[in-house]
């Protein structure tokens, strides 16, 4: 527990720069989902390493972590990446069970990112306890607003609908990339972190498996893929 | 041998002379050459007794083994009408000439394409050049309906692959083209061009393959002065390529199969046959949207990698003590299910431990890692953090996934790539934490760094002033028996420096590959007099082996550089190759519990469920 936050390689170490005093480390569980080239990778990256690269699509989910300090608690971020394409949407599952934040991603600039978003949001609702997840509606690349498919009113108003919280990012900018972040930051510990368990602590040496709480088995629907 | 043939470009006639510089040694040339050996010992000419043969089981050979059968090649060499049976071929045969030392000009028409299509032979080709036509009006329509995923239009320069005019001249004279499309005649992967823009050409080859199966046949090739089209069905996928590399149907044939396990790595066999049950038009391009930069950067690698042709693969060169270290923080970092830790540097293998008890009497299959390895080389998606992914090894299991740990250890350079594939879709925490003690490990060893020095070598090192390169695969022999099948080359250098220098050579390679596991007439050793080289591929019970010399080496020159060569590996096969890939246990008592190992395996990673 304690101050340190040991620098795991590969991992959050750039975070760890100066903490003068005693906080608790939770481990908070984020996945992004949406289309594939929304800008998953690149939001992550931002997250991450606040860096900007070039992207491929990502291959099955990557894992990325960032830790942000609120006040009174330093929250871990774990992030899962996932693959926007259509050959992972089955495995999907394993990625997003037992996430405390969920980003619903979608392009601004294109119309079918946003619906396939609502089908992301669905599948997560079928799983949905309620209290359990904050789910975050992102839309992205708003840089690209003279290309806009997708008004802020759309947004809000299934944000408003489904009682999401809404956020437009860009993450080739990084507008309102690290405001999105303390914010989900912010909502994941009050609704989440007070509640008894709701979140772990994190050590150096996280215990394996402690995310397995559910167990329903996705290979099951690992298994439809197709039509 | 249509191959052949195709050498004298503008040659017609049905009984085409062979190119005469190619010399098949036959038992008596080789008697003279042994004589000239003196003592020298050259063990595998003399146990062999002569030339030998080597016969091919399949189609499918090269993925698979090669098992050595020796015959006289008496017969053989006399005979010289070869003759085969393919539907719709036209027929080419050749004789084969014994004696003769002209050179011969294979570069000069390598680069004029004719156009001229009037040959019978080259109706397919027409029939497609039509299709093409048209289809002109219908233009390319966009991929994206609202339920198909957006994620095709990533990359700009797989784009321009992709936005190829499929009418232009310039795309007919691609060398080689790859199709993948579906028993309904849809269209699932073109190389080059949009699957769109070529959706009636692949409609016009799927009537080929119809047709012909109508009569209860199987299309194999077609074959066209210019052309070889080699066609390749594999459950509900039909594989067609189209080429004029003048490869070995057998060649071009393995590549598809290449291809096709590259999807199957993807989707696994069995959804690939479900989703085709369930609906017979399915447009395949669903699940591989995204993929067609792995199938690119595949061909790409067949094309310019001889460890597809082999089918083995290359390590890196390393001390054997620094590969034994590696190995061993390999083995020292697992956890259950965890059963293949591979660590790659600069696209080669620098080491593979193995859980013992799954794989006792499965190893690992030269062409899963391939596979594995154009994975990782093809995209730099695994730069981006730890990745975890289901990932099918079709030649291990075609069906099942396993999920594989992809993280590069030395950010941001990215050269040095660790691989851990374990049966536990749930294990990614305990896997991620094998990582992070290799990653220790390695930093208190300096591994590193040592590895960054690591490289290939130069073929100078071996001290034969006329050997330019070779090639070398050991077969199995006890104390490498049911491990990796490898093969060791050297780095190519001058005069094999540019692109097109490095791909002429490896064409020459291809040659000699085709004619030493002919089906129809396999040699066991060749001495070809090229105009600029001279290459002799040599194959005994033991090893497979390619060498190219500077064009005026004599024979007998040749076999003494060979014995030395050969005496050069051995002395350094501990750096050039895997020698020992060490096996582990999880299981404290390995021959109980494998079985119960091996289920979950089946079971957990199983996707026979609907
Ligand atoms: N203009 C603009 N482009 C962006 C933005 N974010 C990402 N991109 C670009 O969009 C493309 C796809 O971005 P990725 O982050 O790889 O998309 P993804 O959602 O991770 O895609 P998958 O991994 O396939 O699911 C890249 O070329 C990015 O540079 C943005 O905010 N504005
Ligand atoms: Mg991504």
């Amino acid at each position: 527990m304690e101050d340190n936050l040991p620098a795991v390689p590969g991992g959050a170490q750039r975070h760890s720069v100066t903490l003068t005093r005693p906080v608790q480390t939770l481990r908070v569980k984020m996945v992004l989902l949406g289309s594939s080239g929304v800008g998953k990778s690149s939001l992550a990256l931002r997250f991450s390493k606040n860096e900007l690269r070039s992207t491929s699509p990502t291959v099955g989910c990557a894992y990325l972590t960032s830790v942000v300090h609120l006040s009174d608690v330093t929250l871990r971020f774990e992030i899962w990446d996932t693959a926007g394409q259509e050959k992972y949407h089955s495995v999907t599952p394993l990625y997003y069970r037992g996430a405390h934040a969920a980003l619903l991603v979608y392009d601004i600039s294109k119309r079918e990112t946003f619906i396939r978003a609502q089908l992301w949001l669905k599948e997560l609702e079928k799983q949905y306890i309620p209290g359990s997840t904050v789910i975050w509606l992102v839309g992205n690349k708003c840089d690209l607003d003279q290309d806009r498919q997708v008004s802020v009113q759309d947004g809000l108003g299934l944000a408003n609908e489904r009682g999401l919280f809404f956020t437009e990012t860009s993450a080739l900018s990084g507008d309102q990339v690290n405001e999105l972040l303390l914010a989900i930051a912010h909502r994941v510990y009050e609704c989440i972190g007070v509640q008894q368990g709701g979140l772990s602590e994190w050590q150096e040496m996280p215990l394996v498996n402690v995310h397995h709480r559910h167990t329903f088995n996705p290979f099951a629907s690992c298994c439809k893929v197709g039509p | 041998m249509e191959r052949d043939s195709h050498q004298d470009g503008a040659v017609q006639s049905v009984d085409t002379y062979d190119p005469p510089s190619e010399t098949i040694l036959p038992a008596d040339t080789l008697a003279t050459s042994l004589s000239l050996l003196g003592n020298h010992t050259f063990p595998d000419l003399l146990e062999g007794n002569s030339v030998a043969v080597e016969k091919e089981k399949s189609a499918d050979l090269h993925l698979s083994d090669v098992t050595p059968k020796e015959q006289g090649l008496n017969e053989e060499i006399s005979s010289n009408q070869v003759k085969k049976l393919e539907t719709a071929k036209t027929e080419n045969s050749e004789c084969q000439s014994n004696e003769s030392s002209q050179p011969e000009d294979r570069e000069t028409e390598d680069g004029d394409m004719d156009n001229d299509r009037s040959d019978s032979g080259e109706f397919v080709v027409t029939m497609l050049a039509k299709a093409k036509l048209e289809e002109q009006g219908i233009g390319v329509k966009g991929r994206s309906s609202p339920l198909l995923e957006a994620g095709t239009q990533e990359s700009p320069a797989f784009m321009s692959h992709r936005d190829e005019d499929v009418t232009a001249d310039s795309w007919r004279k691609h060398r080689k083209h790859v199709f993948v499309l579906s028993e309904a005649g849809k269209p699932i992967y073109s190389r080059y061009g949009s699957e769109e823009a070529l959706s009636s050409t692949m409609g016009v080859m799927m009537a080929l393959v119809s047709f012909v199966q109508s009569g209860d046949n199987i299309i194999r090739s077609v074959y066209s002065e210019e052309h070889t089209m080699v066609f390749l069905q594999k459950g509900p996928l039909v594989l067609v390529c189209v080429s004029s590399s003048r490869q070995s149907e057998q060649q071009l044939r393995g590549e598809l199969l290449y291809v096709y396990y590259q999807i199957i790595s993807m989707l696994t066999q069995a959804s690939i046959s479900r989703i085709f049950e369930h609906k017979k038009n399915y447009d395949l391009r669903r699940l591989l949207a995204g993929s067609e930069k792995i199938l690119d950067g595949l061909l790409n690698l067949v094309d310019s990698d001889p460890s597809f042709l082999l089918a083995a693969v290359h390590c890196l060169p390393l001390a054997s003590s620094l590969r034994d270290t590696l190995s061993q923080i390999l083995q020292k970092a697992i956890t259950p299910n965890l059963v293949f830790s591979i660590l790659i540097a600069k696209n080669q293998l620098l080491t593979i431990v193995q859980e013992k008890t799954v794989i006792e009497d499965t190893r690992l299959e030269p062409a899963d890692v391939h596979l594995l390895l154009n994975l990782i080389g093809a995209s730099s998606a695994f730069q981006a953090g730890e990745i975890w992914t289901p990932i099918c090894l079709p030649l291990f299991n075609p069906d099942c996934y396993f999920y594989a740990y992809i993280s590069y250890l030395d950010p941001p350079e990215c050269t040095v790539c660790l691989l851990l594939l374990s049966t536990d879709k749930e294990a990614f925490y305990a896997v991620a934490e094998c990582k992070r003690k290799i990653e220790e490990a390695m930093v208190a060893q300096n591994s590193l760094s040592l590895i960054a020095k690591a490289q290939s070598y130069s073929v100078s090192q071996v001290g034969v002033s006329d050997l330019r390169h070779f090639m070398y695969k050991p077969f199995d022999v006890p104390d490498n028996y049911r491990q990796l099948t490898q093969f060791t080359s050297p780095e190519m250098e001058a005069p094999y420096s540019s692109d097109e220098e490095k791909m002429r050579l490896l064409d020459l390679y291809r040659y000699m590959h085709s004619r030493i596991h002919s089906t129809s007439r396999p040699l066991k050793l060749i001495y070809h007099v090229a105009e600029r080289e001279t290459l002799l591929a040599w194959v005994t019970s033991k090893f497979e082996l390619y060498t190219c010399f500077s064009p005026l080496v004599t024979k007998a020159c040749a076999i003494t550089a060979i014995t030395k060569l050969l005496r050069w590996i051995k002395k350094e096969e501990d750096r050039l190759f895997i020698r020992y890939p060490p096996k582990y246990s999880t299981t404290p008592n390995p021959s109980k519990s494998s079985r119960i190992f091996l289920n979950p395996l089946l079971t957990l990673v199983g996707l026979d469920r609907h």
